[in-house]
């Protein structure tokens, strides 16, 4: 059994290849105080940790109120984030962990399926699944049915409603959902949907209990998380923190600039805030008075060398390519807002008038999507507009920075052309 | 006792999925559709009384004129009081 406030929880990594079956079971025996694992889902707090949020056990309630016969548990995987590394490093430390937490869930909500989504580009973490799967089918034949399937890797693939469309009918593209709460369905069987780490930690729950759990991070955001840095770091690492961390000591232990420009949380969809803000601790709470968030637990750093137009500018881009192209706002509007970017960053004569225009395209797409991808990109102009606002004056004035000609610091994947995109 | 409530207000939604723009929406029903500058609606968010039987006639023509079945009329009834 782990000690309660002790770290790492859940990358608990001896050796440089996963756990197997059996040495999982020994580092993570059973303390056997848990009796009622739903009871104790509700006590943990326990809240997404796939970007929204959202406490796991209301989700668990829901889908267990459900009368159908045939229930789902997916456990997503996909990670289309490129800033994003914290589900491959979990699965490549410990797959049974991941695999626990689904049939914990399983159990809860009564369903007889799980199913564990990689994106197909992760060939080593597809090859790390299949075996951990394989070693629990030749122990037992009981159970839930583990199955795992390889979406393709694309930034909307992962979305809940398109991740769970793949499922039904291989097209992995959001779907349209206006009642809320909504329950997915793979045919006419109902869909608990979890993001990896999240499973993880109801795996640890289903062992240990609340109390355990909640011996680290903060009341009102419990337990621990797993951090990627990436940016201007010797080497991007996944960290596991406590939850209510100060950022700058986050940036210390990943070997980061420590007086950065600016940092950006929650990935390409999140928030940014300025470097002054790096004494803030890292949970939703302390983030809520800078109008970011935790979100998937993703900290880009942004030297001061660097241009944040820039990295915007190639970040939209990007975003607007991931676009699915099935809702107008999002298929017209992203591209569009790239391109305005574009001439703020070359600093051209019609810079002020793209601002302008900026501004106005923001508030009119916000909402108007089947998925939150536009609501993310929006979210994202936005607080850069409101952190960079001095670079931006001084690029619509026709006075780009040093930096706009340096290097970029955001990874972002290889463009494709609109006309190749495939869709399956 | 056997009063049956009526919604009071309705909405009305697209679903931007099936939405090709083709702006039928906003010539029938001009005081709830607004047209962005690609052609695809705006429309309100606020709630609009049902006894406004203008607004309420003209939502109906834009679902019914609309191309590709994208619209639909949300009733809301007000809550228990």
């Amino acid at each position: 059994m782990i000690a309660p406030s002790s770290l790492p929880r859940l990358i608990h990594q001896t050796t440089r290849r996963p756990l197997t079956l059996v040495e999982h079971e020994q580092a993570f025996s059973s303390s056997g105080e848990v009796v009622d694992a739903l009871k104790e889902l509700e006590a943990s707090g326990l809240m997404g940790r796939g970007g929204a949020g959202f406490p796991t056990h209301r989700k668990v309630e829901l889908l267990r109120s459900q009368r159908s016969r045939t229930k789902y548990v997916v456990v997503n995987a996909m990670e289309g984030e490129p800033a994003s590394h914290k589900d491959r490093s979990l699965i490549a430390a410990n797959p049974h962990l991941v695999l626990d937490g689904a049939e914990a869930l399983a159990a809860m909500i009564g369903a007889k399926h799980i199913a564990v989504c990689v994106a197909r580009e992760f060939s080593t973490t597809i090859n790390h699944m299949e075996r951990a799967i394989h070693e629990r089918q030749r122990r037992s034949q009981r159970g839930p049915l583990i199955e795992l399937h390889t979406p393709p890797g694309r930034y909307v693939a992962g979305e809940e409603s398109a991740l769970v469309h793949w499922l039904d009918d291989n097209q992995c593209l959001p779907q349209y959902r206006p009642n809320r709460p909504n329950v997915l369905r793979i045919g006419q069987g109902v869909v608990l949907l979890d993001n990896a780490e999240t499973c993880a930690n109801v795996g640890l729950i289903a062992r240990y209990g609340a109390e355990w759990f909640r011996s680290l991070g903060t009341p009102l955001h419990p337990g621990s998380l797993l951090v990627s840095v990436t940016g201007a770091v010797s080497h991007p690492t996944v960290m596991e923190v406590a939850a209510g961390t100060p950022i700058r000591q986050i940036l210390e232990a990943a070997q980061a600039d420590r007086d950065p420009q600016a940092l950006l949380l929650g990935g390409y969809s999140g928030e940014w805030i300025s470097g002054r803000n790096i004494d803030l601790s890292f949970d939703n709470a302390a983030l809520k008075t800078v109008n970011a968030s935790v979100g998937a637990g993703i900290i880009f750093v942004l030297p001061k060398s660097g241009c944040g137009i820039g990295e915007i500018y190639n970040i939209v881009r990007w975003m607007a390519n991931e676009s699915a192209r099935q809702c107008g706002p999002c298929a017209f509007g992203l591209p569009s807002m790239a391109d305005d970017l574009g001439l703020l960053l070359a600093g051209s004569k019609d810079a002020g008038a793209a601002l302008r225009r900026l501004n106005e395209q923001a508030s009119q797409i916000d909402g108007r999507g089947a998925c939150h991808h536009p609501d993310g990109v929006v979210r994202f102009v936005r607080s850069s507009l409101r952190v960079f606002e001095d670079d931006i004056r001084a690029h619509a004035s026709g006075r780009p920075c040093a930096g706009a000609r340096g290097p970029r610091f955001a990874t972002v994947p290889r463009l494709e052309r609109g006309d190749e995109l495939v869709w399956e | 006792m056997g009063v049956k409530r009526r919604p009071s207000t309705f909405v009305l939604k697209v679903n931007p999925i099936l939405c090709d723009g083709f702006g039928h929406c906003a010539e029938l029903a001009p005081e709830l559709v607004n047209v962005d500058e690609w052609g695809y609606p705006i429309i309100r968010q606020e709630p609009t009384k049902i006894n406004n039987a203008g607004a309420y006639e003209s939502a109906k023509y834009a679902v019914r004129g609309c191309p590709r079945q994208a619209l639909q009329i949300e009733k809301i009834t007000d809550a228990q009081p």
